[in-house]
């Protein structure tokens, strides 16, 4: 019963816009980024590796070779913060946790397209 | 004391504040409390508000009970709880107080009773370190020793397994991140002390600035409703 209303508490909190993507896909991210009284939107790109919790709290991992470096970020996926998602790629992964391809070099962390 | 209301802890969530970050809330539910009685400087020494939240069965309230009850003309109530100062003075016998006494970004004091734990040792009692688990020291997890053998006694306050929880706490300064009235729910940033169902008293914050007495008649809903909810107490209790 009051697990039902914390539910309804946060639904109006929850959005509907993001398209449907999962762990082995590839995604753009638009974050807003607030400099002092100006605002300005950074793209972050890269395979979406993990997503989890959920409800409100519910967040996605995105990991992008930057200069020859893994970087990692992670965003809730109903904050407003995000101004939108865009899904370039369906990846075909067999796991939920895409944790190993961390360890692979960029061949070897190749994923086979989703049809 | 200044001005409160009394509710039972829902359980935490998070939601999003105005800059797009996640905040963690509990969310507590006080359905409108009861102003019972009004203790005045010449009756009994005192100025404070006695309210009464949550209702309970007729059949559960004795007859002492009820007869008080019938001069605020409301249901029994299951819990009776009083509050000094004069922000809440301005309300009178009968009077609902909902929710909205408070606003958001307000600080408050939340009271409750803490979840009992049983008997514990003095590590996780009294936050002690335990001896090292290995080398054969042959002494993990005791409490020390019992202090100088001159007094032949233990001195008072030694810090010793024994019963932990179920204590009043009280936690200062937390934040009113959004009132609900539709659903009379408060959300408070952080936790508060308690299990689910737990009742709590919401207070405005000692530490924070002081607020004026509050005019009850800001803080009608709707005239009809108040009337509706009398009319139906009172076949109640027919």
């Amino acid at each position: 019963m009051s697990q039902q209303l914390l539910k309804e508490l946060t639904q109006s909190y929850e959005r509907t816009d993001i398209p449907a993507f999962r762990a082995g896909d590839n995604v753009r991210v638009f974050i807003k980024i607030k400099e002092g009284n100006r605002e300005r939107i950074q793209i972050f790109e890269g395979l979406c590796i993990k997503r989890q919790n959920g409800g409100i709290a519910e967040t996605f991992t995105v990991r992008k070779i930057s200069y020859g470096i893994g970087v990692e970020k992670t965003f809730p996926i109903h904050s407003p913060l995000v101004e939108k998602v865009e899904l370039l790629r369906r990846g075909k992964v067999r796991r939920a946790r895409l944790h190993y391809i961390r360890g692979l070099s960029t061949k070897a962390a190749r994923i086979k397209e989703r049809r | 004391m200044a001005k409160g209301i009394l509710g039972t802890k829902l359980g935490m969530t998070q939601i999003f504040n105005d800059e797009g970050r996640l905040v963690p809330v509990t969310v507590v539910s006080c359905d409108p409390n009861v102003v019972l009685q009004k203790k005045t400087m010449e009756n009994d020494g005192y100025e404070a508000l006695q309210l009464g939240f949550k209702d309970k069965r007729v059949k559960l309230a004795n007859k002492p009970e009820l007869g008080h009850l019938a001069k605020s003309n409301s249901q029994p109530k299951r819990y009776l709880k009083e509050m000094a100062g004069s922000e809440l003075y301005n309300f009178e016998v009968g009077q609902e107080i909902r929710v909205n006494i408070f606003e958001e970004g307000e600080i408050i004091d939340v009271t409750g009773t803490s979840k009992g734990k049983g008997f514990q040792g003095s590590i996780k009692r009294h936050n002690q370190s335990r001896g090292p688990m290995a080398h054969g020291s042959r002494y993990h997890r005791r409490p020390g020793s019992m202090g100088s053998i001159d007094p032949n006694h233990v001195r008072k306050g030694k810090k010793l397994p024994g019963h932990m929880g179920v204590q009043t706490v009280t936690i200062q300064n937390l934040e009113i991140v959004k009132v609900d009235l539709e659903r009379n729910l408060l959300l408070i940033k952080g936790g508060i002390p308690g299990p689910k169902k737990g009742l709590v008293v919401v207070k405005h914050g000692v530490k924070a600035a002081k607020v004026e007495p509050l005019d009850p008649n800001n803080f009608i809903v709707s005239k009809e409703e108040t009337q509706v909810n009398n009319a139906a107490t009172e076949e109640s209790v027919e």
